[in-house]
């Protein structure tokens, strides 16, 4: 999870980088580094060539500093530059998967109908000790399409709020809202069935500790 | 009115953001609180968003930040940002 970012130290770092410390360069983009990789990781699901387009962006990056506004938060700018790349390198290579960029749609009628439970036990956060947990929440979003994958990496990964996942992403407010809804709903279809066995014992865990 | 199960699913993601009006909040909550299924789909899905959120789920590849800022260390070396 990225710190939130402060806009005054962001500002005079910026002004101090391009008045010639250039070596602060390393503190500006230091916070922003996560959600970069994981931004090009959901567009190009390989991670060597998520780690190479990630050093590309923060170059360019560095290059095009003097052309940040400050009108955006600079994080939101520095992943608009990021998601640019790996578009580009989506585009070279040409027929890619079935999970192409325009493959879906926000018109594109799905299913998302949530699993239907009637009791939910609480799995708490250091359940996630178990490699296997995190594992099958990774695999979860990365078998969502694109389009929900990179919704539920900015926002609910990243922490970002609705207005700044729809700058980077170029869509509308409306449009994250909707993606959102559908990817979280996938998400609990997917995983609530599956998820159960990760819950809290309760008593029985009492017996086996006698 | 009461509103039924399918209209409350299509809330959930807002719901749990606080990103519904009061009015609608409040039929939310009534369902809720006689609806076993819904409860149970609305706290499945806040565990879900929760995990999924977790450090622990995505973690950087070994060593992707000491090569990027050796590689950005290169770069820096060139010259100005033009």
């Amino acid at each position: 999870m990225m710190t939130l970012s402060n806009p005054v130290t962001e500002a005079e770092l910026i002004r101090r980088i391009l008045a010639g410390e250039k070596q602060l360069f390393h503190a500006l983009i230091r916070p922003c580094e996560r959600a970069i990789y994981f931004l090009l990781f959901s567009l190009l699901r390989n991670e060597a060539e998520a780690e190479d387009a990630s050093q590309e962006a923060v170059i360019k990056v560095y290059r095009n500093l003097h052309l940040f506004r400050g009108d955006s938060q600079f994080r939101t700018w520095v992943l608009s530059i990021a998601r640019n790349e790996g578009l580009g390198r989506l585009r070279k290579t040409e027929t890619r998967r079935e999970d192409s960029l325009d493959a879906l749609t926000d018109g594109e009628a799905g299913d998302f109908t949530p699993a239907i439970l009637t009791s939910w036990r609480e799995i708490p956060t250091e359940t996630l000790e178990r490699q296997e947990l995190a594992d099958m929440l990774r695999e979860a979003i990365e078998g969502l399409p694109e389009i929900y994958r990179n919704i539920v990496l900015l926002r609910d990964i990243e922490e970002m709020d609705i207005r700044e996942t729809a700058s980077v992403l170029g869509i509308s407010e409306g449009a994250v809202k909707v993606r959102l809804h559908r990817a979280r709903a996938l998400l609990q279809r997917h995983l609530a069935p599956k998820l159960k066995g990760f819950a809290p014992k309760g008593r029985k865990l009492f017996g086996w500790m006698r | 009115m009461r509103i039924d199960c399918k209209h409350v699913w299509q809330h959930i993601s807002a719901y749990i953001d606080g990103d519904v009006d009061g009015a609608l909040r409040a039929e939310i909550d009534k369902h809720l609180e006689t609806c076993e299924i819904c409860s149970a789909v609305l706290d499945s899905t806040r565990n879900v968003v929760v995990l999924v959120a977790d450090d622990r789920v995505f973690e950087l590849p070994a060593g992707f930040s000491s090569r990027l800022h050796a590689r950005l260390d290169q770069e820096l070396a060139l010259g100005e940002p033009s």
